[in-house]
């Protein structure tokens, strides 16, 4: 005998108390979208959001960082004199970046600084848009074309007095190399003329490389470079070339020392952290070389 | 987004139900399949800097008429018009625009040191208003300043010492207006256009007419050659007013006019949901109708009523015009359709009109049976332009629980209409002939018009000549979910449901007769071709 759980009135449901049926004269409206870049992530810079990130980013994020990363930062003093708002531009290699990133910033930004995330990938379900929002400020970028509702956003949060991350790249590093950069963080200093602090990080692929679902301990570095402001002659392409110049730089600054990294920087040297254009196989096998790839914890010689 | 206009819906079978406002209540109703619904184009943008634009509309008047500030002056004679309780519907959240206009004015005046200022509420026959009404439509600040002295006032077309006669009209109609009025160096008349019928001549030639005057057109005659109210150039109560206004202005009466329009948000977010397309209705608007409709099934009717009554519109300016009467007139016209026309095609046999809690006759009061007839036959059915929806012989089926219940204090000559007159005809022409003399000169109506919150003794004739031109077109009227015996002293016919209604029409109208519902309020005007 079969059995209805569901009472009739329930499953025999219809307007209103379900969505009205459409009429089939009447053509559809577009829909009105409500993810991507056109979700809205007001609510999660009102004071009672900001408190309760604010003790989750000090009270479980940092601890968390520290223990996962270990990272150690570098440069905090060239930006000693700066305040607020300001542009984080920074190399992008994995998931760890941005929470290693807002743990690392001095306290005076870390609590109002807002992080560039793609539309497409942290927007696209209104869950993730809540979870983004709440958990790192994030606001919706489009990455795939030019929005002019991403910049303007972005631009009235630096007019507000938040600063933000942007990962000039666009997306973590597919292989490891760095990826050229996007002009979007250059755009919004020449528009807003606001300073962009370049920074780098190095190891956060050790932990979650881009594909990898399990996280590895590891150290990191956080390197603050010094505050690049564009100046009235130049243009966008000209800051942003600026800005992917200082983070090799400073990328040459953590793999050697300053004064190598200075005296190769002088005469043009830098290595490019985009790396060689030849074949993937290439690509992969210089990666190997002049890089750190080992823990400094885990012993240079097997144990025989 | 600019605003979606006016829409016709052909009902097919995923169509849902449709809404029926029913008095303090609401119901949603199946129309047979092939049916139109129309629904009222949505709400036009409001103006950004309303106190603004009525600044600049002062300054920069339309017609001939000079600039407000010019025609101001120290030791004039200002009288300020306004529009009464019955605008705009339901009354609108502060500030009104009667109380920016006026305010406007006043400083302007202030400025050219006019001291002799008085305020008139425009009442015609209408009730008068309490001060808490008075207060709301001008605010504190103006109500504070003039109604302790005595320079806030309320047009009373039984004061033969307050009329004045100005004239006779080619027609030989009585001009007979306001004396204050009349003898002021400058009138400024100040509207709410919420119809296209309201404004123009008919604010002055009315609104401060005595009886003697206002006959003129408020009579079955003219009522019947009005098609309709909302078309001036096809209204022969506009003609009368124009008429009318001729002689005003040839008399030499100045008068400033200004009038504003409003945009059609009538109704606060809670019930948004009574001024939407039903298939866009979100979970929250069926979570409120749902709520609504059957908290209100519970609910006395008296807590009902307050309940709507309470109700203040989020109405909002869309336009201020001022200047020469006509001039202004036509600008604000143009406003008005442009807010509320909606394109039909071809009449119906059936119309059918979900009637609401409110007309312009019952702000804080009860719609009696005579104002449910008044609502649907004189109001909806005249919203057209070009023909009637519905066809000559066709029927009306209108929607309201239409109790036998009558504010006694407000009005309580209908309550002897009903009783007495339309127990014996429901003529309009008969009821002109034997009955309207008597309760137009009754002392007793004329003592409660003029010292209670009374309607004048012949207004329920009034609402009455006002169904006249439905009455002589319609075939048939059929009410749904009225009080059978109220139903029946009206002259119409009572049905159950919608159904029952349109079985009984098939009487008249056959078989397979086309139906059309308005979706109002929102208010719109049917543009019929």
């Amino acid at each position: 005998m079969k059995v209805n759980l569901v009472p009739g009135y329930l499953r025999r449901r219809s307007f209103p108390l379900a969505s009205p049926p459409w009429p089939g004269g009447v053509e559809r409206p577009p829909v009105e979208r409500r993810t991507g870049v056109d979700f809205d992530t007001g609510w999660a810079r009102r004071w009672g959001v900001r408190l309760a990130r604010a003790v989750v980013l000090d009270g479980v994020s940092r601890p968390l960082v520290k223990a996962v990363a270990q990272p150690t930062i570098d440069g905090l003093d060239r930006i000693e004199g700066l305040d607020g708002p300001v542009i984080f531009a920074a190399n992008h290699a994995s998931h760890v970046d941005t929470p290693l990133m807002l743990t690392s910033l001095p306290e005076r930004f870390r609590h109002r600084t807002a992080v560039a995330a793609g539309a497409d990938y942290f927007f696209d379900k209104r869950w993730k848009g809540v979870l983004w929002a709440f958990a790192i400020n994030a606001i919706p970028i489009e990455r795939v074309k030019v929005s002019l509702k991403s910049t303007r956003l972005a631009e009235r949060l630096l007019h507000d007095g938040w600063s933000l991350v942007i990962f000039p790249e666009g997306g973590r590093s597919p292989d490891g190399w760095g990826q050229s950069h996007r002009a979007g963080a250059a755009f919004l200093a020449v528009r807003s003329s606001l300073p962009v602090v370049p920074v780098h990080l190095e190891g956060t692929r050790r932990i979650l490389a881009k594909g990898r679902t399990g996280l590895n301990l590891s150290t990191t570095h956080v390197t603050f470079g010094s505050p690049i402001r564009p100046r009235p002659d130049e243009d966008t392409r000209q800051v942003a070339a600026r800005i992917e110049r200082a983070i090799e730089i400073l990328a040459d600054e953590q793999a050697t020392d300053w004064w190598a990294a200075q005296r190769r920087a002088s005469t043009g040297k830098t290595p490019s952290l985009t790396g060689p254009s030849s074949g993937a196989w290439q690509r992969t096998w210089a990666l190997g070389e002049g890089r750190r790839r080992t823990s400094p914890n885990r012993p240079a010689w097997p144990k025989l | 987004m600019s605003p979606r206009p006016g829409f016709v819906l052909d009902v097919d079978r995923s169509t849902p139900p449709t809404l029926f406002w029913h008095g303090e209540n609401y119901r949603l109703e199946r129309l047979p399949v092939g049916s139109r619904v129309l629904y009222p184009p949505e709400p036009v943008a409001a103006l950004t800097d309303p106190d603004g634009a009525v600044r600049q509309a002062l300054v920069e008047p339309l017609g001939d008429s000079p600039p407000l500030p010019e025609l101001l002056h120290a030791g004039m004679r200002l009288t300020i018009c306004f529009d009464d309780i019955s605008l705009p519907l339901p009354p609108m959240r502060r500030p009104d625009n009667r109380q920016r206009v006026i305010e406007a004015v006043l400083e302007l005046a202030a400025e050219a040191g006019v001291d002799d200022v008085v305020l008139i509420a425009a009442l015609a026959l209408h009730r008068r208003m309490t001060d808490d009404e008075l207060r709301h439509a001008l605010g504190d600040r103006v109500f504070n300043a003039f109604a302790p002295n005595g320079l806030l006032l309320q047009h009373d077309a039984e004061d033969p010492s307050a009329l004045v006669h100005v004239g006779t009209t080619d027609a030989g109609e009585d001009v007979e207006i306001n004396k204050r009025a009349a003898e002021s160096d400058l009138i400024v008349y100040v509207n709410i256009n919420l119809v296209a019928m309201d404004g123009g001549w008919k604010s002055t030639a009315t609104g401060l007419a005595s009886y003697k005057s206002l006959r003129h057109h408020h009579n079955v005659r003219t009522m019947q050659h009005s098609k309709s109210f909302m078309d001036q150039h096809r209204s022969e109560l506009h003609s009368s007013n124009w008429r009318m206004g001729k002689v005003i202005r040839d008399a030499g009466v100045k008068i400033f006019q200004i009038e504003t329009t409003l945009n059609s948000d009538t109704f606060p977010s809670q019930f948004a949901f009574l001024q939407k397309r039903e298939w866009e209705w979100s979970a929250k608007d069926r979570a409120a109708f749902l709520a609504s409709s059957k908290a209100l099934d519970r609910t006395p009717s008296r807590v009902a009523r307050s309940i709507f009554h309470s109700i203040k519109a989020p109405h909002a300016m869309t336009s201020v015009q001022a200047g020469e009467v006509e001039a202004v007139h036509q600008r604000t016209t143009e406003k008005v359709y442009e807010q509320q026309l909606v394109p039909v095609e071809g009449q119906t046999d059936i119309v059918t009109m979900g009637l609401p809690y409110i007309c312009p006759y019952n702000v804080n009061s009860v719609m009696n049976p005579i104002l449910v007839a008044c609502l649907g036959l004189g109001y909806f059915f005249n919203l057209y332009r070009g023909k009637p929806v519905v066809r000559e012989g066709g029927v009306a089926i209108l929607s309201h629980p239409t109790p036998w219940e009558f504010n006694p204090v407000h009005h309580p000559s209908y309550i002897d209409f009903f009783e007495q007159v339309l127990a014996e005809t429901t003529d309009p022409l008969e009821i002109e002939a034997k009955f309207e003399e008597d309760f137009a000169t009754d002392p007793w109506y004329i003592h409660l018009y003029r010292t209670s919150y009374a309607y004048h003794g012949v207004h329920p004739f009034y609402m009455w000549y006002w169904c006249a031109h439905a009455l002589q077109h319609l075939g048939g009227v059929i009410i749904v979910g009225g009080d059978p015996k109220s139903v029946r002293r009206l002259g119409f016919k009572s049905a159950s449901t919608l159904v029952d209604a349109l079985e009984m029409a098939s009487d008249i109208v056959g078989r397979s007769p086309t139906i059309t519902h308005l979706h109002c309020p929102p208010l719109m005007i049917a543009d019929v071709t």
